[in-house]
């Protein structure tokens, strides 16, 4: 640690002596904003420009966007089929749908195992509490696809869950647990949780317990006070967390695809479909845009009213 | 409140002393009539944190009306106190009756007690408007009522203009006026206050000081102060209770606190004062001789209690009762002490003298400066003749 600290003060030495200080000060506001062109705007672009292409059997498998000739550009030429293609079938707009509808209710299930932990994690006493986030962060240490894995385990026909049920006499047959729904909201939202808990920890924590003083005194319940003074007040925590949650789980593969069935469908699985085995990268381009533009809407709505909000 | 801890030398002044102490029974001074019920009954209260007692067997009696200072330092129980009385905390034994009900097992909702935060605990996500209605409307009374009521209280404190605004756009007096209204805007029948004017700067402090006990009057709510600031609680109080380790060392009036310390703590944690340990000689009828090695005299004052041949006592005198001058008084009815001055710190009012008597031992004596620095004699040196009257020394516990 300390050698690590001492070489990057000689490194930083180095470059101050190299460079003005207005140098380096211009280059450490601009290297974020570089990063980010580079490993963010880029590809997004690359991503767009494919999506407005069409397949075609080569490599790479689209048409080019460019005529490039005597060092100029000859001609444009861009298509909305994919878009139209991904519009006018049932399946594509069903799926985006679906994946909704797993992402918001795994988001609201998330939210509502997560509150309560986070809330007592945040009330319990200061050795606690380390020992408790620490059991929340634990899993992290562990790779998330052997996780999800170990549902199989748990959740198969003869996994260890319906061995035991089967074992005590609870059920006589196994129940059908593997590639349903009920498979894919469990692998969600037990892979989800800690994003939840971790924001809405931070910002239950920071609550002033005076503040839930205050209420009781002046006569609110327990109830009351929660609705009144904690939940209001915890409520960027608890945007924080389902964002954390919902972007992710709208976009989730490795769930679905081991846990899911045929019949679950969700969006990031259809897009691997389409671009691995397909081999249409347009088409998931225009996906990928599509699954973007969805997911941004609701953060630029939240953004409005988060400004608004500030500026009040 | 006894008058044992005063030490008299002549008869007249006890007599004097005693009427002070004893004289106008009932009106605005209710804990003198015995026939008036305390509003605030504290028996035997004790709150335990594991082996530590916080709060350790305390009696108090609070009377309607009263505006009632707890003092101590960090650390004293104060606000564990004031915390069991709002309710938070369940006392671990003893009892507290506000208005003849027996507050046990009742929680800070159902309290006809309000309490100010010493953080003020505004809730931020509301407007000043909202955070002095919300304790109204968990009341369930009608909107009309409350915006006349948050109105009238948002006048009280002059803030009629910054009912909209959030507590984040206030400055901290404004936001103290807030939380006070926000607690009386209930009209309860005790207010707690923990450190109301801890947070203000000396200027804004001194200034509020006066208009929260005029908010007091006017409001005619029974308030119990907890504050370290002895300042505070000597120009706010009816009575003080001095807080140490979970106990009250005494509990009277700011002049009783003052002027006639029962213990050492109390005398040292209350403006400055300079005490002298010495040993009883004899005692004689209503009076005893009391050696002062320090000083190196022997003092005639009246017996207290308890007290006889070859026990050790503790006389003390506060700085401002000594005479200080640097020729030698013409009438004195005491000895007359000379000493040379070791330090001087001065204060613009008043200077501060630190005097070495011959026997080493230092006094600290305080002078009004009516005079112009340049023309005082009192000098860094300078031989000093030092004096007071027996009768303004009080005899301390330990």
């Amino acid at each position: 640690m300390n050698t690590l600290v001492k070489s990057s003060d000689r490194l930083v030495r180095f470059v101050n002596r190299r460079l003005s200080g207005r140098a380096v000060n211009q280059l450490m506001v601009r290297i974020p904003y570089i990063w980010l062109l580079l490993f963010f705007l880029l590809p997004l672009v690359i991503i767009l420009k494919i999506s407005l292409a069409d397949p075609v059997m080569a490599r790479p498998p689209y048409t080019p966007m460019f005529d490039w000739a005597a060092g100029a550009v000859q001609w444009f030429q861009g298509t909305l089929d994919n878009y139209r293609a991904i519009f006018n079938d049932r399946l594509y707009m069903y799926t985006y749908w679906s994946s909704v509808k797993f992402a918001s209710v795994s988001t609201v299930l998330v939210l509502l195992i997560g509150y309560p932990m986070a809330y007592a994690i945040a009330r319990a006493e200061g050795k606690w509490r380390t020992i408790f986030l620490l059991l929340v962060i634990l899993p992290f240490w562990t790779s998330f696809l052997l996780r999800v894995y170990a549902w199989l385990g748990l959740l198969n026909t003869y996994g260890l869950i319906n061995k035991t049920l089967m074992g005590l006499g609870i059920i006589d047959a196994p129940l059908e647990m593997m590639y349903t729904d009920f498979a894919v909201y469990i692998g969600i939202v037990y892979s989800y949780l800690p994003f939840m808990i971790l924001p809405l920890y931070a910002s239950l924590e920071k609550l002033d317990g005076d503040l839930r003083d205050a209420a009781a005194d002046l006569g609110a319940g327990p109830v009351r006070t929660f609705i009144d003074v904690t939940l209001p007040l915890s409520l960027p925590g608890v945007i924080a967390g389902s964002m954390l949650v919902f972007i992710p789980a709208m976009g989730e593969y490795v769930i679905p695809t081991l846990l899911g069935g045929p019949d679950n469908l969700m969006i990031g699985r259809v897009l691997y479909d389409e671009y691995f085995f397909n081999m249409d990268w347009p088409l998931s381009s225009a996906i990928a845009i599509v699954l973007l533009s969805l997911l941004i809407v609701p953060i630029m709505i939240l953004r409005y009213f988060q400004d608004k909000e500030a500026a009040a | 409140m006894n008058d044992s801890g005063n030490v008299y030398k002549q008869h007249e002044t006890i007599a004097v002393n005693t009427e002070a102490k004893s004289a106008p029974i009932g009106h605005g001074r209710p804990w003198m009539d015995p026939t008036i019920e305390p509003f605030i009954r504290v028996e035997g209260v004790s709150k335990h944190f594991g082996d530590f007692a916080a709060v350790d067997r305390v009696d108090l009696d609070i009377y309607q009306g009263e505006l009632f200072s707890i003092l101590g330092g960090s650390g004293s129980g104060k606000t564990t106190l004031l915390r069991v009385l709002a309710g938070f905390e369940e006392p671990s034994t003893g009892r507290v009756v506000i208005d003849g009900v027996d507050m046990a097992g009742i929680p800070p909702h159902r309290r006809p007690v309000n309490m100010m935060f010493q953080s003020y605990a505004l809730f931020p996500h509301m407007t000043v408007a909202k955070n002095i209605a919300y304790g109204l409307k968990r009341d369930g009374m009608r909107k009309a009522v409350i915006s006349e009521r948050v109105a009238d209280v948002l006048d009280l404190v002059q803030m009629s203009d910054f009912g909209p605004r959030k507590p984040a756009q206030l400055s901290g007096g404004q936001r103290q006026r807030v939380a006070l209204a926000r607690a009386i805007v209930k009209r309860p029948k005790v207010l707690l206050l923990d450190e109301p004017l801890g947070a203000l700067d000396k200027k804004l402090r001194e200034s509020t000081q006066f208009e929260l006990a005029n908010i007091q009057y006017k409001s005619g709510i029974t308030f119990i102060v907890v504050t370290h600031d002895q300042e505070e609680a000597m120009t706010l109080s009816t009575r003080i209770a001095v807080m140490d380790q979970g106990r009250f060392p005494q509990v009277g009036t700011p002049t009783e606190i003052y002027e006639y310390p029962e213990t050492r703590f109390t005398a040292d944690f209350i403006g400055t004062i300079n005490s002298f340990e010495g040993s009883v000689e004899s005692v004689s009828g209503s009076e005893m001789s009391v050696s002062l090695p320090a000083l190196d005299m022997t003092l005639q004052v009246p017996v207290k209690n308890g007290i006889s041949n070859g026990d050790t006592v503790c006389l003390a005198v506060r700085p401002e009762k000594i005479w200080i001058s640097t020729s030698p008084p013409e009438t004195a009815d005491t000895a007359v002490l000379t000493g040379t001055v070791e330090d001087q710190g001065y204060f613009g009012n008043l200077s501060l003298y630190r005097v070495r008597l011959e026997t080493g031992e230092i006094i600290q004596v305080s002078a009004q400066n009516r005079e112009r620095q340049s023309e005082r004699m009192i000098d860094w040196d300078a031989t000093v003749h030092i004096h007071w009257d027996i009768a303004s020394m009080v005899l301390l516990k330990e």
